[in-house]
């Protein structure tokens, strides 16, 4: 079953833009999906739309099979959204959120009060629970965002950037937590710009731009395709020059040096090349993230959707 | 209503009812003070020397005007700023988001408004007995009258908001619409004083209807057909529910 099944969708705003221009998306159920793309490539408006805060303008959207136009308050309640911006009122106290959220849909009270309490104490913010939320943190309000959106239980959580801005400390915590309650059967959905975040979590992936799915497939295959990675060497001695046989490679100053190394290559023949040389490497890493070139290279080669777009590879 | 519906229109109201009882110096102590200025100001020193009207004494005459009155402009900026700062901090996308339908969350909002409008005119009733006695023709007349103008302006209030893109333009109406419809409504003065032309023309603001149809709850008479009056605070209810569901449904000022 699909957990979330976009057909046709197309979102056209008044004053003419088309922000999604009928693009098919499926995401099983108990997947960890990204959904990436430059700003403005439609992640928003998709999100919007399946959230019901955007009026869509074509096309058909389900969520555990309940048409989110026919029936839609089944198809809302399998789904707990933390959206982008903070959204929630300021002066209520993270208590009186929680239970509010609770209620929109329907929880009665004797239940969402050991759920508020078991959802802010995993979030750490149990201590917090009778503060109002203008006075956390960034990251707590973060993690507010997440501790509400799991008050209905939701099937399926879509989190439209939910690291933005929070310390790595607090971002791997959120990390954890995400994992845990993917392995617990919730459907996660992820909008991110941390590239590094949607390699680590997510097991298959979707970029967009400009309102076109132009790939999607599985984080594995994907991060397959890649022919190519930069290594960076610290070297044990000053140079001032270097040539590489079978490599590109750039010296960036007198100890450190770049190299390109395919992937059928290895990284042996650079480290034997170096020893002959009388070269020690200190220490070694990767220059980027490879889902991060992947993205880069993806968005601007040509900008245009790959022959089968829409479909899973 | 399902169980679901009635959880969510219960924690809507409810929230809305915490959140002006939250800010009780800005939502209920203001009218129990004006209101207050009015009785001594207007009642006791100025209607002395007016003597009576309509067969009553002033003070009287004008307590029931005055109840309406702070029953309308709280109803009506309850629910305009608490669903406009519901659209300012975003957080009106936690129930847009929710399985909550449109009718809930109008029910919720217009609800909260009533509460606080029929707590204000108990509060300003309370006021009024240290200053005169109040004799009561009809309490059910009275509560009618009170809940269907509550409701017309919480609903009033909640479609300005809808469409309010700022704080000024839930101002706006208020003070350049409501206080002068409010002020030419018949409070202060029977419509009978008035000569025949503006008696006709002050025909024409809704509010003399449902200051005239409470104030026969209090005193038995009225400038105004009682009929027309409950017909019409009907009528503009049935209307104005209607248009603040269309609004919502619609998504206008709420939903891309």
């Amino acid at each position: 079953m699909y957990a979330l099944d976009i057909n046709g969708l197309t979102k056209t705003y008044k004053g003419g833009t088309q922000a999604l221009q009928g693009i098919n998306l499926q995401v099983k159920q108990g997947d960890f999906f990204a959904l990436l793309g430059p700003n403005g490539a439609g992640k928003s408006t998709t999100i919007g739309i399946i959230s019901s805060l955007v009026n869509k303008t074509a096309g058909d959207v389900k969520i555990f099979e309940y048409s989110l136009a026919s029936q839609m308050e089944d198809a809302k309640s399998c789904i707990g959204l933390v959206p982008q911006e903070f959204n929630f009122n300021q002066f209520e106290t993270l208590w009186q959120i929680m239970l509010n959220q609770a209620g929109y849909y329907g929880v009665p009270r004797n239940v969402a009060k050991p759920r508020a309490e078991k959802y802010l104490k995993q979030l750490d913010l149990w201590e917090k629970r009778n503060s109002a939320a203008r006075t956390l943190s960034g990251g707590m309000k973060r993690r507010l965002m997440i501790a509400r959106a799991l008050m209905h239980e939701p099937r399926m959580l879509i989190l439209d950037e939910p690291t933005a801005g929070v310390d790595i400390e607090i971002r791997r915590s959120m990390w954890t937590f995400l994992k845990e309650i993917n392995q617990q059967g919730i459907t996660i959905i992820l909008t991110t710009h941390y590239l590094e975040e949607a390699e680590m979590l997510c097991r298959n992936i979707a970029i967009i731009d400009k309102g076109q799915i132009v790939k999607n497939t599985s984080m594995k295959s994907l991060l397959a395709t890649l022919n190519l990675e930069t290594f960076v060497l610290d070297l044990s001695k000053n140079i001032s020059s270097l040539t590489l046989s079978g490599f590109e490679s750039r010296l960036i100053d007198g100890h450190t040096l770049e190299v390109d190394v395919p992937k059928e290559v290895g990284l042996n023949s650079v480290f034997e090349q170096l020893t002959t040389q009388d070269i020690q490497v200190l220490s070694m890493r990767n220059k980027s993230n490879r889902l991060e070139e992947l993205f880069v290279r993806l968005v601007e080669s040509g900008r245009q959707p790959e022959k089968g777009n829409n479909k899973h590879d | 209503m399902t169980s679901r519906n009635f959880v969510a229109l219960r924690t809507i109201w409810i929230k809305e009812c915490t959140r002006f009882m939250r800010i009780w110096i800005q939502t209920l102590l203001p009218p129990a003070i004006t209101m207050s200025l009015y009785f001594v100001i207007f009642g006791n020193l100025i209607g002395s020397r007016i003597g009576d009207m309509g067969g009553f004494s002033y003070m009287e005459f004008i307590v029931p005007g005055l109840i309406m009155m702070s029953v309308i402009t709280n109803a009506y900026s309850n629910v305009s700023s608490s669903f406009y700062s519901a659209k300012f901090q975003r957080n009106v996308e936690e129930m847009l988001v929710a399985p909550v339908p449109n009718w809930v969350i109008i029910a919720g909002f217009v609800g909260g408004g009533v509460a606080r409008a029929l707590l204000i005119g108990f509060i300003v009733t309370l006021v009024s007995l240290l200053f005169v006695d109040i004799h009561i023709h009809s309490l059910a007349i009275i509560l009618l009258t009170l809940v269907l103008t509550a409701t017309l302006f919480s609903t009033a209030g909640l479609i300005n908001a809808i469409y309010a893109n700022s704080f000024d333009d839930i101002s706006i109406i208020p003070t350049f619409v409501l206080t002068p419809l409010t002020y030419l409504g018949g409070v202060f003065y029977s419509l009978t004083l008035l000569p025949e032309f503006w008696q006709w023309v002050s025909k024409a603001n809704p509010i003399v209807y449902m200051v005239n149809g409470f104030r026969y709850g209090f005193l038995g008479v009225s400038d105004i057909n009682l009929y027309v009056s409950m017909a019409l605070l009907v009528g503009f209810n049935l209307i104005l529910l209607t248009l603040a569901y269309s609004l919502i449904n619609r998504g206008v000022g709420i939903r891309s």
